[in-house]
């Protein structure tokens, strides 16, 4: 199945940007658009409306991401699974893998917190922010006290955690923070959510979550993730109202994963440049005008 | 004050109250998480390389360097002299800051000569030079085994692998970028 490109409105994210466009028609006001930096809210609503298990392998935008690993569109392979959960959704990532003849071992698993714990011997959900900032001083971060709890956790993920996944050359990352959870469901006991991420060589392959079914919940983080866009000076995003009217009617107990293909694509031809992969790659160094 | 955008392999930035040079730069954003520029950095002044990274929004100092071309004069015990054509002016660099840029520098020829805060504190070679062959064994024509080249050694001490039809006395040209070498210069 395939869902749009183009919506009235954006998954709503702190740090992920979308592109924007306008439908334009003789004799009428233009009407704006965004372009998809994910297809999961329409995904969602299907299953909402019982589809059942649905993939779709589906180009997504994301604005200012151009770098060495990074081409600001890409193409993702995004399912889900009614009646999964998350570990069992890493086992089908993992036969997906395998399926492919990947010349990576079986990936491991890991806890967040066992992560930072073994790369840094730090504990990523107590440790106090001024621990996190003097760990992030050491790690080569220019200016620890600028970031929140967050950014130093993704700063030290980036820089100092990573090469320790890139050891274990193929790690499903676990538990991340509840802080983290996005739109994956927290899980009560532990505090941490349900949101795992798949590293093959260092390398971020793929999202995935035991998804958040809660409409209120879903969107308190909306609301919280727009406050987070102003305090980062970028501007509001309006909210998705058929996609929480759908988490209303109801979105069965499921996992879902996107798999980064051009990611994956690099992974299995041992390159860290997306470059390799990319027909037609994006130049970032152009200037425009 | 330069921004992300601007933070690219060269580019001379100035941190912790020292010149740095950029020689690599790298856009590093967990998935869902904040964006953050990783460079690779250089210290103009001694030669160490580190690693920093700054938020996407945040401003990095641009190292208040300026490049002047300066005639090498000699070398002392501890210094290489240089002197300003325009003001006679002379400047030393001592061996951390020539560094191995020393194979490629002859007296009387002019090179780039960075200053920072009025200091002089680096010195980088043209991207060819030509040298003469001070010593170099004649090479047996048909040798494959070594590549088909041999080491020669050069007026300014640089050993350079030259293909074995050239001879000791002979002028080449030079590529300081690699240490390879490019030609026989022409008369």
């Amino acid at each position: 199945m395939e869902t749009p490109v183009l919506s009235p409105q954006a998954p709503l994210d702190a740090h992920v940007q979308p592109m924007e466009t306008a439908f334009r028609s003789e004799g009428r006001p233009p009407r704006p658009l965004f372009m998809m930096t994910s297809p999961e809210l329409h995904m969602k609503r299907l299953l909402a409306a019982g589809s059942g298990p649905i993939f779709q392998m589906s180009r997504v935008f994301r604005n200012g991401e151009a770098g060495v690993r990074h081409n600001p569109e890409f193409t993702l392979l995004e399912w889900y699974r009614p009646g999964f959960d998350d570990d069992g959704l890493m086992q089908e990532v993992a036969d997906l893998l395998a399926a492919l003849g990947s010349p990576f071992p079986r990936p491991t698993t890991i806890t967040y917190a066992d992560a930072f714990r073994n790369a840094l011997d730090l504990d990523p959900h107590a440790a106090p922010v001024e621990e996190l900032q003097r760990h992030a001083q050491e790690a080569g971060l220019s200016t620890p006290s600028a970031l929140d709890r967050d950014g130093l956790l993704d700063f030290l993920l980036a820089v100092g955690v990573t090469p320790f996944l890139k050891e274990k050359k193929a790690v499903f990352l676990t538990r991340y923070p509840a802080s983290q959870a996005a739109l994956a469901r927290i899980d009560p006991e532990e505090k941490s959510a349900r949101r795992f991420e798949l590293f093959l060589d260092g390398l971020e392959i793929a999202n995935g979550y035991h998804e958040l079914a809660d409409p209120r919940e879903q969107r308190d983080r909306f609301e919280a993730e727009n406050r987070r866009r102003l305090q980062a000076g970028e501007r509001a995003l309006p909210l998705d109202e058929r996609f929480l009217a759908a988490l209303d009617a109801g979105l069965p107990d499921c996992a879902g994963v996107a798999v980064g293909v051009d990611r994956l694509a690099m992974a299995l031809q041992g390159t860290d440049k997306i470059a390799d992969v990319t027909a037609f790659p994006f130049d970032p160094s152009i200037e425009s005008g | 004050m330069l921004n992300h955008n601007q933070l690219r392999i060269g580019a001379r930035v100035e941190i912790d109250d020292n010149p740095w040079i950029i020689v690599d730069a790298q856009f590093v954003k967990p998935g869902k998480g904040q964006a953050f520029t990783k460079i690779k950095i250089k210290n103009l002044n001694n030669g160490r390389v580190i690693e920093r990274t700054f938020k996407s929004s945040e401003m990095v100092k641009k190292a208040d360097v300026m490049d002047k071309e300066m005639q090498y004069l000699y070398k002392d015990d501890e210094f290489w002299h240089f002197m300003d054509p325009d003001s006679y002016e002379q400047v030393a660099l001592n061996a951390d800051q020539v560094g191995d840029v020393e194979k490629w520098l002859k007296e009387q020829d002019n090179y780039q000569i960075t200053t920072w805060k009025g200091n002089a504190i680096s010195v980088v070679p043209p991207p060819f030079v030509i040298l003469t062959i001070t010593e170099c064994d004649p090479g047996v024509k048909g040798d494959t085994v070594s590549g088909a080249t041999k080491p020669a050694t050069m007026e300014t001490g640089a050993i350079v692998r030259v293909p074995l039809f050239v001879q000791e006395g002979e002028r080449i040209r030079v590529d300081t970028r690699t240490g390879a070498y490019v030609e026989r210069a022409k008369k």
